[in-house]
């Protein structure tokens, strides 16, 4: 009895949805533009999340630029602070002499336009900290700023505290972009789906006389709901993956080497964005049945 | 089988539909519920089909409290009572045998059985011969009988009718006042709120009459009654 009851219910959600199939498309549309846009919105995060991770890894230095007439007195002092402190990995002193040969091995071949530079060799003397990770450098810093000697530090916290920023910004951003579009298309499909429950309003009362429980009147319209959320979320997904596959494509053959470091690969999202879809506009499409039919069941 | 006691009822916008009603209505019987318009029958009716709540006073049905019942416990009462109303109510797009079969495909009732039990149901209302018309193509007494079959086909121990003859002409009512009478023979309790002076007064059984919400009168083998206006 059960099994026949679950089985009208789904037949009739499917009758439902191909009677109303112009109203359905704009319902299926609108959850499909919302997912389109999650979609943008989640690689957007996930780039940046990597770009963060990649950012931190790479920038786990600092460097301590020195004045030209430090004393050794004060490099011994610079040096034994450093090495007194957590989370320091290595420490490298360049001269001003060594600084500038391993900027024209860089240059290579056109290391000659340097040439001239020995005379008065504009580049300092320098401390390169390897740190275990950036977040071990504040107390560094901090001290050896005070230190005599010490003429300029240059480390990326500042760069990475920035784009952490930025990333929050993107998430808020994108979190409240997404809530008032799940919002409209909520909205948008309890509209479809009120024209079937009140094209099916008779019916629905009569059910009601002979004793139907609500489960059973308002199974269809869920299920039709659902159906909308299940289509729309099939297409985003489509579109979603294959446009960023082919944008990623063009991106990496492009070159834009710094861009690709942070681009989420299409087919390590695919899994994560088919479930966050689907579960995304079957929620949609259900709550919208469900809003859409308080109304008619207080009989 | 039914039972009111100290039934009051006051709708929301402060109209006192009935006041300290106490009745009550035995297995197999047949009762009439007379009074003028506005006088609280549909209001009865509506308060043993739970669709409206009574203010005070407690309703039974079949022995058990339904005053109070959770909203999901109101199919379960419902699936006792067929109700037949003056609209007929039944659905364009679908044939008699499906208008009927519907109300046991919604309970759950397998194939086989629906396919048993339908056909018996619209011979008992003389309909055989109509099972695949739709209903634009029928009377409105052959309307009343689909939605009396309708109301019958899962066999409920009540039936309620409120003004199921309101629409019909007096030769059609008779048709329909047969079917009922015939159903109440078979053992299905039956009430009917109604105006229908002659077949009230015709078919001697009980009446219960309201005025301005109060029982006045509950006599066996009752008449209309000449307190009550007609409509
Ligand atoms: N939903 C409602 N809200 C407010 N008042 C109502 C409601 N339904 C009925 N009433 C009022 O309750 C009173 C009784 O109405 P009811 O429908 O029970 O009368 P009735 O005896 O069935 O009349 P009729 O013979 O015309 O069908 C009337 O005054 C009516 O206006
Ligand atoms: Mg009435």
């Amino acid at each position: 009895m059960r099994f026949r009851l679950i089985k009208n219910v789904i037949k009739q959600g499917f009758q439902g949805m191909w009677r109303n199939r112009g109203m359905g498309v704009a319902s299926i549309s609108s959850i499909s533009a919302v997912l389109m846009i999650l979609g943008v919105v989640l690689i957007l995060i996930l780039s940046i999340n990597a770009l963060v991770i990649d950012t931190q890894g790479k920038f786990d230095e600092i460097e301590l630029f020195l004045y030209d007439d430090v004393t050794d007195e004060q490099l011994t002092a610079i040096e034994d602070m450093i090495r007194s402190k957590e989370g320091v990995l290595s420490i490298l002193y360049k001269s001003k002499e060594q600084a500038l040969d391993s900027y024209k091995e860089q240059w290579g071949d056109e290391g000659y336009l340097l040439d001239g530079l020995e005379e008065d060799n504009p580049l300092p003397n320098s401390y390169t900290i390897q740190l275990k990770d950036i977040s071990f450098a504040d107390i560094i810093v901090d001290e050896a700023r005070t230190m005599d000697g010490v003429e300029k530090i240059n480390y990326h916290k500042e760069v990475i505290d920035k784009l952490m920023v930025f990333a929050n910004y993107i998430r808020i951003g994108g979190m409240i972009i997404i809530a008032a579009l799940v919002s409209v298309s909520i909205f948008i499909i309890s509209n479809t789906i009120k024209l079937t429950v009140s094209s099916r309003s008779r019916e629905i009362n009569i059910m009601k006389y002979v004793g139907a429980t609500n489960g059973y009147i308002k199974g269809p319209f869920v299920i039709e709901g659902l159906l909308f959320g299940l289509i729309g979320s099939g297409l985003s997904i489509a579109v979603v993956y294959y446009g960023y596959g082919y944008f990623f494509d063009s991106v990496n053959e492009n070159l834009y080497s710094l861009f690709t470091i942070m681009l989420v690969p299409p087919n390590v999202i695919l899994t994560d964005l088919s479930i966050i879809f689907v579960a995304i506009g079957t929620g949609i499409g259900a709550i919208g049945s469900l809003v859409s039919m308080k109304r008619f069941l207080n009989v | 089988m039914i039972k009111l006691m100290n039934v009051s009822k006051e709708y929301d916008n402060g109209v006192k539909a009935l006041s300290s009603i106490n009745l009550e209505i035995h297995k197999g019987e047949f009762v009439f519920l007379v009074g003028s318009s506005g006088a609280g029958k549909s209001t009865l009716i509506k308060l043993l089909l739970k669709e409206e709540e009574p203010t005070d006073g407690s309703i039974y049905l079949k022995g058990m409290d339904i005053t109070d019942v959770r909203d999901r416990r109101i199919p379960n009462i419902r699936r006792n009572i067929g109700v037949v109303f003056q609209d007929f109510r039944l659905l364009h797009n679908k044939t008699v045998y499906e208008n009927v079969a519907f109300a046991m495909e919604i309970l759950g009732t397998h194939p086989k059985e629906i396919r048993r039990r339908v056909p018996m149901i619209l011979s008992m209302v003389d309909l055989s011969r109509k099972a695949s018309h739709f209903p634009d193509q029928l009377s409105g007494g052959e309307h009343q009988r689909v939605s009396i079959a309708r109301a019958i086909v899962n066999n409920p121990p009540v039936l309620i009718a409120d003004e199921p003859t309101g629409n019909l002409d007096p030769e059609t009512a008779w048709e329909i006042m047969k079917v009922l009478t015939d159903i109440n023979n078979r053992g299905t309790t039956i009430l009917m709120a109604t105006h229908a002076k002659d077949i009230v007064d015709v078919m001697k059984k009980r009446v219960i009459a309201i005025e301005n919400g109060v029982l006045v009168r509950d006599e066996e083998k009752g008449g209309y009654g000449r307190e009550i206006q007609a409509h």
